[in-house]
């Protein structure tokens, strides 16, 4: 087979809805696209541990504990999922690490904001974890197998994760007034940051063609966001709290809401690592590791010295 | 052709090690070795590959195995194997490889055109 051919029976693949795996053939560029995509998605989950984990001694009740807990586990639990679905790409996990911990990987920038109050915890829930499920959902049939079967699981899980964090605004929202001004302010805060996590506009986006075109991508940036936005404003009218946007208005003729202008100066900014937690969030993912690190040593050589014990004993016994 | 295969032999479970020694760009030292984690989501099934993780043995794996992939009850049972010791089918052999059954049509029971009387066979 040639290059071309090789490529050929790549495209009619694709074509196909036949998933690639990861002793298939696959463009160069493909393989890089999903390194970049899957391990931007797997830091994303790992930094996304931190904002959060800042609330479990805090939160108010035991049931609450218990159930942030979890979530944060979880979290930790995608992150391995994905990691694992990069992997058999040919990268390894410390390269991952690495490129994460030198600012050479981007992470999602809704974890750059932070979490000021108790009703951010529901707030998180509600609509990171809404709009992340709004972006998982398609990729569970995204074109290459191991990320696909990660997105199965991932999504399995996440549902509670936003049904928790509607429940937390909910409460705060038909308690007292200081509790729902407390959810008004965290909805103010987190709804742009939420909105701009589906990325950059559809015209703005320079990998989204290609990225349609392999199936790694199902729905433009654009279209999920107008889906997002049209269930998001209902949930939130059900609950008496108001989306921060003065121009969110129905609009009969195209069926979907009409919204406000995006600050993508904003949302750049915060890429570019100017957001308000940028440095605290990197700071506290390279201590983690940097910490950890006689433990993964020590690991590794009770393990050899083990295995080394055995062999010894087998050779006595002969 | 060789030179194409190179790039295929990124293990997806195995073969790793191989792999990573044919580009030469990986280093994995100091990396917890990888396996391949099955699962039993209840008794009278089979164990089925559920994904991957790093561990430094085969007890650690199993732990982190319980609390990657069964926080929700979908195992009762847990198999691992290091990863390089799962040898995988070349996927450019696969047309040859199962080819041989593709004119065999008559091993299926729906190949028998057999009255419509015929009960219960």
């Amino acid at each position: 087979m040639t290059v071309h051919s090789f490529q050929e029976h790549f495209d009619a693949k694709i074509d196909n809805e036949v998933m690639i795996e990861p002793r298939d053939w696959m463009p160069d560029d493909y393989r890089k696209t999903l390194i970049r995509q899957i391990s931007q998605h797997a830091h994303s989950e790992i930094v996304g541990m931190l904002p959060e984990g800042n609330w479990i001694t805090r939160a108010p009740s035991l049931r609450r504990k218990a159930v942030l807990l979890a979530k944060v586990q979880d979290e930790g639990g995608h992150g391995l999922y994905l990691y694992s679905a990069a992997e058999t790409l040919g990268i390894t996990r410390d390269e991952m690490y690495d490129q994460l911990h030198t600012g050479k990987a981007k992470y999602s920038s809704i974890f750059n904001y932070p979490t000021l109050t108790w009703a951010d915890i529901g707030a998180i829930g509600w609509l990171v974890d809404g709009a992340a499920i709004m972006n998982q959902v398609p990729l569970c049939r995204t074109s290459y197998g191991p990320y696909a079967r990660a997105m199965v699981r991932v999504c399995k899980e996440e549902s509670f994760h936003q049904r928790q964090g509607f429940e937390i605004m909910m409460t705060l929202a038909n308690g007292t007034d200081v509790q729902k001004k407390m959810a008004q302010d965290a909805l103010n805060r987190w709804w742009w940051p939420s909105i701009m996590m589906f990325g950059p506009n559809d015209a703005d986006s320079p990998h989204t063609a290609q990225s349609m075109r392999w199936r790694i991508k199902r729905f433009t940036n654009d279209e999920l966001r107008q889906k997002f936005i049209d269930v998001t404003v209902e949930q939130a009218r059900l609950i008496g709290l108001e989306a921060p946007d003065p121009d969110l208005k129905w609009n009969e003729e195209r069926g979907h809401y009409d919204f406000g202008p995006i600050n993508w100066d904003e949302f750049w900014n915060v890429v570019k690592g100017n957001g308000p937690c940028n440095k605290e969030r990197l700071d506290a993912r390279k201590k983690a590791w940097e910490d950890g690190a006689w433990v993964r040593d020590a690991a590794l050589a009770h393990s050899e010295k083990r295995k080394a014990r055995k062999e010894n004993k087998e050779v006595k016994a002969a | 052709m060789n030179q194409f295969i190179n790039k295929n032999l990124y293990g997806d479970y195995g073969d790793k090690e191989q792999a990573t020694g044919a580009s030469g760009t990986h280093s994995t030292a100091g990396e917890w070795p990888l396996w391949e984690v099955f699962i039993r989501s209840k008794a009278g099934l089979d164990h089925k590959h559920a994904g991957s993780l790093h561990a430094a043995d085969a007890q650690m794996a199993i732990e982190n195995a319980r609390d990657v992939y069964t926080r929700r009850m979908e195992g009762v049972s847990i198999w691992v194997v290091e990863s390089k010791n799962i040898h995988a089918s070349d996927p450019y052999e696969a047309a040859s490889m199962y080819e041989p059954a593709n004119d065999k049509v008559y091993r299926h029971p729906t190949f028998y055109n057999l009255p419509d009387e015929l009960k219960h066979m």
